[in-house]
């Protein structure tokens, strides 16, 4: 479980005032909000990139709020994906077991496990991202996020650039994912239908506050 | 520049390739005036000077030690200057831009100042260093010179140039892999660096190129020392001001057949294995 308490920080003109969050495990959550509002701020600030002013960061009763972002076991997919340009898919889906400091075989296994998860197989071999269509890398950063098996996965419009179909699918697949592997996840996005399709929950971030529900 | 184009749209592109077409017709005639001004003989004549040949050893090595070194420099450097924001900084860049925008000569004489006319605890730095080396080593006129006025020129491109590669870097990327348990020296040397890896060849090269050229403060500081401190910028000098312009020519062909077998061998390695 993931438990905000009176959370605020302040970006530029941007600023969060008490926020208070509570997300059950194993659930797909979706905050709405306007452009510039600080949504990405406040997934920033969830995985430690963004320093907060005041309030507590809990999940599965551990207080993360002081630790740094390679503490807090949270997956993120921003935005524009940041893909690691320079590695190759496989090496992108194992970087966070390899600096955990897994064994080659379990880095594999893992490796596997996820390709088969994201439908990745046919791609993971392939040396560079040359060539990969939006919703594979959508895919890719997805796995990439998962590997270590966080406790909290956040993204930030993971669906922006993709058509309807592939929405639809990922959208699916984000479902499956949260209870096939008991991760709780955040996603932002701007589209309602989508919202009401997909969350279990949701939140609107307004005027710096949080409010709960679609409207 | 493939798509359809408008008869405007190919006036246009036949003018920018017509620029270029100029200048690059400009450095192909002196090359052409170079090679036509003198015969084999010349170069041959030139190749076995021995004195010729410790200055084209000498040439090689320094260039390398000092893009070496500018690199090794210029990255942390150029990395603080992309992603960091603090008071001074505007001052700091102009400082890095020294090198290129003073006179060459000027920088000369200012390692001369320092090494020998500054005094720390009643000691220049040739002083300190002969003492510290039992009179082995030394700076001022020596290979040790050489190398610290072509790494001071090619560090400040260096910088320039691989300040310009970080910034294409989405600081993202490097937030994602802190989040994937990466500490941020581990960000920078697992994500940054190979995603600048063709920036970080290219930077290497230029850095060889500039110290390739490097003259005006070679003279002031280095000296022109057959066998010692000679290099090729200087053997051209050297044979021009003693009226051998034939062998003048000779040894700056000599130049530009090295530049340009490092800079494409440099350029092939970038875009293939690197």
């Amino acid at each position: 479980m993931i438990r905000l308490e009176k959370l605020s920080l302040s970006l530029g003109s941007c600023h969060l005032r008490d926020l208070d969050l509570e997300l059950e495990r194993g659930t797909l959550n979706i905050l709405l909000g306007r452009s510039g509002c600080g949504k990405t701020t406040l997934l920033e600030a969830l995985c430690g990139l963004r320093k907060i002013d005041s309030g507590r960061i809990w999940c599965d009763d551990e207080e993360i709020t002081s630790l740094t972002p390679a503490q807090r076991r949270l997956g993120y997919v921003p935005q524009d994906l940041a893909l690691f340009q320079a590695l190759s898919p496989r090496a992108n889906l194992a970087f966070a077991l390899d600096i955990a400091g897994w064994s080659r075989p379990a880095i594999t296994a893992r490796v596997q496990e996820l390709s088969a998860l994201l439908k990745l197989e046919a791609l993971i071999e392939r040396k560079s991202l040359v060539g990969f269509s939006g919703g594979e890398r959508q895919r890719l950063a997805l796995g990439r996020a998962l590997a270590l098996r966080p406790r909290l996965l956040l993204l930030d419009e993971p669906f922006a650039a993709l058509d309807p179909e592939l929405r639809q699918e990922l959208g699916s697949m984000l479902r499956q994912l949260a209870r096939q592997e008991q991760v709780t996840i955040l996603m932002v996005t701007h589209s309602r239908a989508e919202a009401e399709t997909l969350g279990d929950s949701h939140w609107r971030l307004e005027n710096g506050s949080l409010k709960t529900g679609l409207v | 520049m493939s798509s359809l184009s408008s008869t405007s749209d190919r006036l246009f592109t036949a003018a920018l390739s017509a620029v270029l077409g100029m200048y690059v017709l400009l450095l192909l005639v002196l090359l052409l005036a170079d090679a036509s001004f003198i015969g084999w003989g010349d170069l041959r004549h030139c190749w076995e000077d021995p004195a010729l040949r410790a200055s084209f050893r000498l040439t090689l090595m320094s260039c390398t030690v000092s893009a070496v070194l500018a690199v090794l420099v210029a990255l942390p450097s150029a990395y603080i200057l992309s992603r960091c924001r603090f008071f001074g900084k505007s001052l700091v860049e102009v400082i890095c831009d020294i090198p290129i925008i003073l006179p060459p000569l000027v920088l000369g004489v200012s390692f001369l100042i320092l090494v020998n006319h500054v005094r720390f605890g009643g000691l220049s730095l040739e002083d300190t260093v002969g003492r510290l080396s039992g009179g082995a080593f030394g700076i001022t006129f020596q290979v040790a010179a050489v190398i610290l006025c072509q790494f001071t020129v090619a560090t400040a491109y260096c910088i320039r140039s691989l300040r310009g590669v970080f910034e294409e870097i989405s600081p993202r990327t490097e937030s994602v892999a802190l989040t994937l348990g990466c500490s941020r020296a581990g960000a920078f040397c697992r994500v940054v660096l190979p995603e600048a890896r063709r920036g970080i060849v290219s930077a290497f090269t230029m850095a060889w190129a500039r110290s390739l050229g490097e003259f005006g403060p070679l003279l002031v500081f280095a000296g022109i020392t057959p066998f010692k401190t000679e290099v090729l910028s200087s053997s051209v000098y050297l044979r021009f001001t003693t009226g051998d312009l034939h062998g003048a020519v000779a040894v700056s062909l000599l130049m530009i057949s090295v530049a340009l077998a490092v800079l494409l061998t440099l350029r092939l390695l970038s875009r293939g294995r690197v």
